[in-house]
């Protein structure tokens, strides 16, 4: 079993977004020590892209904040390698296609296994073009994650059957960002990912609270939140850290009631 | 081994989020079957000749002949198809496509606002209701043509992300599409973005050559000895170059936006000095830094402010077929002026960088060589910054 489908055995996963470097590396190192631990089972670590196509303007931000403050992926990766020294959580990148690519997909690879990051998630690299970068992945024992959305429909077998770690469902259309209801009925999609596999599920996009968090972890094996903890960082800056660790214990609670 | 849907060389394919895939999985159906559909071909034909002024003309350019006193040349006038670009010709197949596949929304990016007119025109004329996504630099670059997309009945939303010009507001369309896809088909205006979008806008816009090819055969007899055409996304010049990649014989030169020089940070011309990437649903040549971050880039025509290339050129780059030239800012507006002056033809901007590199090269040819400039669009639009450029202030 690898290190992020074991995040998923102690009950309903909660996994925390948060961008590298927004609003520098030293604060992003304490916000992730105080997720772990508070409970986050599984943390995303954003390396910023110049034009993030998937997200909204809440990670657009954090993005532009992160990389106005001069991170760079040489920076991010030498950061995370220090934060191994104590940290065990499992973590995963979450970065554009085009930041591995340019870094050279195998080098980017290895490097990850080398500084133990456990997973990598691309939003604009779909199953049409993952033999690019999951076997790779596979190769230095890094899942290369997929992503299931509301209009995946006659994909979701094809899709499930190939996934690594974990799936990662989309909640709602859209970009990421908080939504005050998500409409899609996710019970429906989770079911035909089971007929397909038994590999954990966690849904995101748009999960703002504990009580929206507490509904989509009835569905699947755990919940992502993003935007409504890079909100909590852009508010707080260098002091966010106690209030990310805070956030994070109320939505662990609320996901394990 | 990489997905093959969409590729020309290494480049293209479809690196877009997995909520987009079944929305272009079913563009690429519908295009399919329309593409081999007489019914659907004779009303975009009916469209394009009753509607959009086509066949559009290949003007042989005396003067600016006899004044550069080499190379015959002639220009290809899709500066007089209606809405005053080639952008219609790609608009008017995509929105009947869209309007056969059940949709009633177009949403569009544009940069100098062309295209977005474009759509808009398509969007009134076939009851669609439509949001153009526009770069807020661009906006006032571009205010009349912001002006004509709302006289249209169009939203025109400024955005305001990143350098907020066209690379943002393509990224801004991408969101939009993500967000309502069942309704709404995004009317890409270049040939670039995920398969299929190259081979379909390459498709609408390869007219331009069909007719220039035959135009020339009846005029001179035989084919031009080079094409040039401007290079942003490379929709009029893909359009330009596409029924004559066959023969060899025709050199096919895409003019790129230099801006204030390839030397410099602030230039948009990506063959030239961009390098293999990912962005935007492709794989193609992009201006990016060490780490795969986009260069803010910088044109002074906002149609060919764009940091990538449209995938096939990118291609054709590689296997030597076409050539990429950059051409700065001060030899645009040269051109600009000096093709009003001669011919009484105020061309684009943008299209003033091919004129620009023919002034370059039609004075070391012979007499007896031919090149056809393609005039991708008019200049009324861009007379307002090129007074500013020239220290000029005019109010429109």
């Amino acid at each position: 079993m690898s290190k992020i489908a074991a995040a998923f055995q102690g009950g309903k996963a909660f996994i925390p977004f948060i961008t590298c470097g927004d609003p520098d590396l030293e604060t992003t190192g304490k916000i992730v020590r105080e997720a772990a631990a508070n409970g986050a089972d599984l943390i995303e670590l954003g390396i910023p892209f110049s034009d993030p196509t998937a997200e909204g303007p809440v990670i657009q931000s954090a993005n532009i904040r992160a990389l106005s403050g001069g991170v760079t992926t040489d920076r991010i990766l030498e950061f995370v390698r220090t934060l191994r020294q104590d940290v065990t959580v499992p973590l995963c990148f979450m970065t554009y296609a085009n930041v591995v690519f340019s870094y050279g997909i195998e080098r980017f690879a290895k490097k990850c296994a080398e500084i133990g990051v456990d997973g990598i998630i691309l939003p604009d690299v779909p199953y049409e073009e993952k033999d690019e970068f999951a076997p790779v992945c596979q190769q230095y024992g890094v899942d290369f994650i997929s992503l299931i959305a509301p209009t995946s429909e006659d994909r979701i077998a094809m899709i499930a059957k190939e996934a690594a770690g974990f799936i990662y469902v989309v909640s709602s259309l859209g970009v990421t960002g908080e939504r005050a209801q998500i409409q899609t009925d996710l019970t429906a999609v989770m079911q035909k990912i089971r007929e397909n596999t038994q590999i954990p599920c966690a849904i995101g996009f748009g999960i703002s609270g504990p009580e929206q968090a507490h509904d989509m972890a009835q569905l699947a094996d755990g919940v992502i939140v993003g935007s409504a903890i890079v909100k909590r960082i852009g508010e707080n800056g260098r002091d966010a850290a106690p209030v990310v660790g805070a956030f994070v214990r109320e939505m662990k609670q609320a996901i394990t009631k | 081994m990489t997905n093959q849907a969409g590729r020309f060389g290494v480049h293209g394919g479809q690196y877009i989020p997995e909520t987009l895939m079944n929305a272009v999985n079913e563009l690429e159906q519908a295009y399919n079957f329309y593409k081999n559909d007489p019914a659907f071909q004779a009303e975009l034909s009916d469209l394009l000749n009753n509607y959009a002024n086509r066949p559009s003309r290949l003007y042989f350019a005396r003067k600016l002949t006899e004044t550069l006193g080499g190379a015959k040349i002639y220009l290809k006038r899709e500066d007089l198809n209606h809405t005053g670009a080639h952008k219609i010709n790609n608009v008017l197949g995509q929105a009947l496509l869209a309007k056969k596949m059940g949709k009633t929304r177009l949403i569009a990016e544009t940069g100098a606002g062309q295209h977005g007119v474009a759509t808009a025109t398509a969007a009134a004329l076939m009851g669609m209701e439509c949001v153009v996504f526009m770069g807020e630099e661009d906006t006032k670059r571009q205010a009349l043509n912001v002006y004509r997309m709302r006289l249209l009945g169009s939203d025109v939303i400024p955005v305001t992300t990143g350098t907020a010009t066209l690379k943002d507001a393509v990224s801004e369309a991408m969101r939009e599409w993500t967000t309502r896809i069942s309704d709404t088909h995004y009317c890409l205006g270049s040939v670039m973005g995920p398969h299929p979008f190259p081979t379909i806008v390459r498709d609408f816009q390869a007219v331009i050559s069909r007719e220039i090819r035959a135009q020339m055969l009846t005029l001179e007899g035989r084919l031009p000895d080079a094409v040039l055409a401007c290079v942003g996304g490379g929709s009029n010049a893909i359009g330009s170059f596409y029924h004559f990649i066959p023969d060899k014989s025709v050199r096919l030169i895409g003019c790129e936006a230099a801006g204030r020089g390839i030397d410099t940070f602030e230039t948009a011309a990506t063959v030239n000095t961009g390098r293999l990437g990912i962005f935007h649903g492709m794989k193609s040549y992009f201006c990016q830094d060490e780490y795969g971050q986009i260069a803010p880039v910088y044109s002074i025509s906002a149609g060919l402010d764009y940091p990538g290339v449209g995938p096939e050129h990118a291609w054709l780059h590689d296997i030597g077929r076409a050539e990429y030239v950059p051409v700065t800012d001060d030899e645009a507006v040269e051109a600009f002026e000096f093709l009003s002056k001669t011919e009484g033809i105020i061309p684009a901007i943008e299209s003033a960088h091919a004129v620009a590199h023919a002034m370059k090269i039609a004075p070391q040819m012979d007499k007896n060589r031919i090149i056809v400039i393609t005039v991708s669009g008019r200049g009324d639009k861009d007379c307002a910054a090129i007074a500013r450029y020239r220290g000029e202030d005019i109010h429109e």
